[in-house]
């Protein structure tokens, strides 16, 4: 390796060398606010050294990895996603008992796994990234032990993640076996000689999916991702939701447009499927629910689908609506978890719909945030996930998916049903006077974090809905590298 | 820019509003009362200083500047004749209802104007934006505050009214998102600019199949909203449960969105798909009239009942949107004035009926004529003017309607008159039971205070200007009217003929017109036999 390749790896070293950092500091003494402050200052400075690598262009790193504008951004989008989901975290944590330092640690091994992910152009990096991330979280989720549910959580996750690992390493073989490299390029080249296409290299890439598939939780692989989402500590789970799905979606875009995937008819008859499959599925079984955590679950099944249409779409316009797509799901998402994991108290998370009756006239602040999150997952004009489902529809429109977008636009309507139902229950008249919850609870330090960062989270969100020009521009400046 | 001014003071009154709510409880209502007052005072300004068309015959004023240029997306509004008497109407009953707002409600007092300014402030957008893009914005950022509106400050089924309304009109408004996005790309690759403005789409050559399913993807959300029969359930419950203040801006004017946008996005765009559609849509606005007439008639809920004479109503609408003539549409535009005149001020007097008996229940009224007669004689004009009584608003609106119609189809006309003289039923039975009958109370029943007829009177005032003199109305609509017609009344060979002069005769003399284009359309074929013939 050249001192070059050092620089741009360098978002993931200072990471790297804050982990190594905070480990010594825990050896040397348990301090929270400590341990908060390296992991938020790591997280802030290897985001602002992808600055230097703003018009990078396409720099590999023979054999594993390649910096390029679309990694450039999904590393960003993953590192300020990391950063505000640890100002959330502070506050969950500090209000519990247990160690708190280790959770930082794991935080940021997470993180260098997702961003290893979204520059990997080779197996090897792939299947590593993977698995820095999903072994960090197998310990996240179960982080409190105590409670009731996490280590069922933990399990789960652990059980079946460590399944799809198999399967995809199986589906890595077979690829190897029938092409005879792991390099993305070289599987692309090699798939292109073959005048039919073998069924083992058929049979890998659909091994792979179910592994890819699993961590994307669309269905029908999407069975751990409820209970999971359930027992985990809400910032983790807020974590589940975004860094990690959104790391594994950018190496399969990454791999998808390398490989020109979208030439299988096969391949686009699976995802098809799968995406209309996860919208209806993920839709109509939140329906059922009556416990917030579980609802978002199934909701982020049904996003995933959403994804998948813009996905399908194959071509630059449908990168960048995943891109956009992305950007607001996170915003969104961590907003969403943000306020579960801000109205929790030590014994549980604020989860049951009860929680949240009459939340207006207690918190009005907090109940407007969240309506906006959710008016966002909802697709409601003024927030960003209007605008990112509308890029979705146009992709969608553009290349003739006449199907998956009719199929979105429905389950638009039945996803509002249960968003507008949780908006319901926050807005319903108390039926006594209420007093408006007392903010002592926690020293007001930590209230003013939790607050800031979702203030900053739901200005974001109508930043992005009403004035989309600036991130379009970022978008496609960077993406265009991508797309060969 | 003053009509980005319009949308800013409604916008910026609704926070302010929500803001002072903290501070006491009467300031968000002065606050409300000021701002949709000054857009009142600017758009009332605007019609009396008379503008000057710009850029075509109709436009009066124009504001373009650029949203998201990648997308061809422009923040772009645009104000016609049309616009403007809907913009006049909306905020009439806008100030009407933040004063009948003033005593009704006594809870959360800042967020409730906030939600009144905001869907105030979405139906001005709808009524002025003119890209594409744009009005869908609008299009649902007015849905979010009436969802509000109803779910919180509504009667005891509120919730669920509050939800069919919501899911209703979201589900039929991302159907016309896709037919925009198909319009928008079929123009893109025709011409290569992409863009969502109006006037640009309105270029697009379509297929026979493509615009019939892109006229569909607009008319579901027009159709829902308007509503026409099979679509219209969410319509009573979302009336009966909201306050009054949000029943009289349903019945007003969210309605009234449905209409406009028929006239003024589905007619120029589908010039040919809707003449195919034309016998169905006005079956339906038939079938609308009779069907909500008869129900009204059997509603014992006497919110519910006005609301299906909403139903009724509208179905005029579409019969006349249909008929493609300037008698018809200038039927309809009147139609939706008097008719969110008439329908918001019997929701009125039910509210303040609601108010002193705390039911709206008509078989527990009767007989308060006697003790209340100032709101007997107010009921009385906007009952005769649902029915249609010369002199009265609404009876210019359906005379032209059916004069309109009767040339486009007679015997869904005559069909049509009918509803009429049911319209006369069951108005009259309002009457009958609230006003007459014998006395049930125990107490006397309180008359109108001074603060509810400075409420009543104006709209009085209003339908007897509406249905005496009409004119200025009918010749501030008519520009526009004839601009969304020109797809149907230019003759197809304007580019062989001369264009200006068979155009200006067009509007001159529609027959005589007729005529000269039959003629032309004789001589076409052995023109091009000549052609054919010399080629050869």
């Amino acid at each position: 390796m050249t001192l070059t390749d050092f620089q741009h790896l360098m978002p993931l070293l200072i990471l790297t060398f804050a982990v190594l950092v905070a480990m010594l500091v825990i050896a040397v003494g348990r301090n929270h606010k400590i341990m908060y402050v390296i992991t938020a200052v790591s997280f802030l400075a290897a985001f602002a050294s992808l600055f230097e690598l703003r018009d990078v262009g396409r720099y590999t790193i023979e054999p594993l990895l390649v910096v390029d504008g679309f990694g450039v951004f999904y590393i960003g989008m993953i590192l300020l996603t990391a950063l505000l989901i640890s100002m959330l975290s502070y506050a969950y944590f500090e209000q519990r008992e247990e160690r708190k330092e280790e959770y930082y640690l794991l935080l940021l091994l997470a993180t260098i796994g997702a961003c290893v992910l979204v520059i990997s152009t080779h197996f090897a990096s792939l299947f590593l990234g993977l698995e820095i991330l999903s072994v960090s979280l197998y310990a996240l989720i179960a982080y409190l032990r105590t409670r009731e549910r996490s280590d069922e959580a933990g399990i789960k996750y652990l059980i079946l993640a460590a399944f799809s690992s198999a399967f995809l390493l199986f589906g890595m073989a077979l690829v190897y076996a029938s092409t005879g490299t792991m390099e993305f390029a070289g599987i692309a080249a090699a798939i292109a000689n073959f005048t039919e296409q073998p069924l083992l290299l058929l049979t890998g890439f659909g091994m792979m999916f179910v592994g890819i598939g699993f961590k994307l939780s669309v269905v029908p692989f999407h069975m751990w991702a409820p209970d999971v989402y359930e027992g985990a500590p809400a910032p983790v789970t807020a974590f589940i939701a975004t860094v990690s799905k959104g790391g594994v979606l950018g190496v399969l875009i990454r791999f998808f447009m390398e490989v020109d995937g979208f030439r299988y008819p096969t391949l686009v008859l699976i995802f098809t499927i799968v995406a209309i499959a996860s919208m209806l599925a993920g839709n109509l079984l939140a329906l059922l629910q009556r416990n917030v955590k579980r609802i978002l679950a199934y909701s982020s099944i049904a996003h995933l689908g959403y994804l998948l249409v813009a996905f399908l779409a194959g071509n630059q316009m449908g990168v960048e609506a995943v891109t956009f797509y992305l950007v607001a799901y996170f915003i969104t998402t961590v907003g969403a978890f943000g306020v579960v994991a801000m109205l929790s108290d030590k014994e549980r998370d604020a989860e049951q719909l009860e929680d949240y009756r009459a939340l207006l006239w207690r918190r009005p602040w907090t109940a407007a945030v969240f309506t906006a999150m959710l008016l966002s997952l909802a697709g409601i004009p003024l927030t960003a996930g209007f605008v990112g489902k509308f890029y979705i529809l146009a992709a969608g429109v553009n290349t003739q998916m006449w199907l998956l977008v009719v199929m979105l636009a429905l389950n638009s309507v039945i996803g509002l049903f249960y968003y507008i139902r949780i908006v319901a229950v926050m807005f319903q008249q108390p039926e006594a006077e209420v007093e408006a919850d007392p903010r002592g609870k926690l020293r007001p330090s930590i209230y003013v974090a939790s607050v800031g960062t979702l203030t900053v989270l739901a200005l974001l969100l109508v930043y992005i809905g009403v004035y989309p020009s600036g991130l379009l521009q970022v978008i496609q400046g960077l993406i265009a590298t991508a797309v060969p | 820019m003053i009509l980005v001014w319009l949308i800013a003071i409604l916008m910026a009154g609704g926070v302010l509003a929500w803001i002072s709510g903290k501070v006491n409880r009467t300031l968000p209502r002065w606050v409300a009362l000021g701002s949709v007052g000054a857009v009142f005072g600017l758009t009332l300004y605007l019609w009396l200083s008379n503008p000057q068309p710009m850029m075509g015959a109709a436009w009066l004023v124009h504001f373009d500047q650029p949203w998201i240029p990648q997308w061809g997306i422009s923040f772009s509004l645009s104000l016609d004749g049309l616009s403007l008497l809907m913009l006049l109407l909306t905020f009439f009953l806008g100030f009407l209802a933040v004063l009948i707002s003033w005593r009704e409600i006594q809870n959360k007092v800042g967020f409730f104007h906030f939600n009144l300014l905001w869907v105030l402030a979405g139906i001005t957008g709808v009524f002025l934006t003119m890209d594409l893009f744009l009005f869908y914005f609008f299009w649902e950022v007015m849905l979010i505050p009436m969802y509000f509106l109803i779910g919180i400050w509504g009667h005891e089924n509120r919730r669920y009214a509050a939800y069919k309304f919501f899911i209703f009109t979201q589900a039929s408004g991302l159907l016309m998102l896709l037919a925009i996005l198909g319009l928008y790309f079929i123009h893109g690759n025709q011409t290569g600019i992409y863009t969502f403005s109006y006037f640009e789409l309105l270029n697009t050559t379509l297929t026979p199949e493509a615009a019939r399913l892109l006229m569909f993807g607009f008319l579901a959300a027009f159709l829902v909203k308007l509503p026409v029969v099979p679509f219209h359930s969410w319509l009573p419950d979302a009336h009966s449960e909201a306050p009054t203040a949000g029943s009289v801006i349903l019945a007003g004017l969210l309605l009234k969105t449905g209409a406009y946008g028929l006239l003024r996005f589905v007619l120029p765009l589908f010039p040919t798909a809707t003449v195919e559609f034309a016998p169905w849509a006005m079956l339906l606005g038939v079938v609308g009239i009779i069907y909500g007439a008869i129900l009204a008639f059997s509603q014992t809920d006497l919110k519910r009942l006005v609301a299906y004479t909403s139903v009724s109503h509208m179905g005029f609408v579409i019969l006349g949107v249909f008929a493609f003539n300037e008698w018809a549409l200038q039927g309809v535009v009147m139609q939706m004035i008097t008719h969110g005149l008439s329908t918001g001020a019997l929701f009125i007097i039910a509210g303040f009926l609601y108010k002193r008996l705390h039911t709206r229940d008509i078989r527990q009224m009767g007989g308060f004529w006697s003790t209340a007669p100032k709101m007997g004689v107010i009921a009385l004009i906007f009952v005769m003017a649902s029915l249609g009584l010369p002199g009265l608003g609404n009876f210019i609106a359906e005379f032209l309607t059916l004069v309109g119609s009767w040339q486009a189809n007679n015997w869904l006309t005559v069909f049509a008159t009918i509803g009429l003289v049911m319209a006369t039923i069951y108005s009259l039975r309002i009457m009958q039971k609230i006003f007459f009958e014998e006395y049930k109370l125990e107490q006397p029943l309180p008359d109108l205070n001074a603060r509810e007829m400075l409420i009543a009177i104006p709209m009085v005032a209003m339908i007897l200007w509406l249905g005496l003199y009409p004119q200025p109305v009918l010749d501030t609509a008519r520009p526009s009217i004839q601009e969304q017609l020109q797809a149907y009344t230019e003759p197809p060979v304007k580019q062989e003929e001369n264009p200006i002069k068979l155009k200006n005769m067009a509007r001159a003399e529609k027959s005589k017109a007729e005529e000269i284009t039959a003629k032309l359309e004789e001589a076409k074929p052995s023109s091009h036999l000549q052609i054919f013939k010399s080629s050869n």
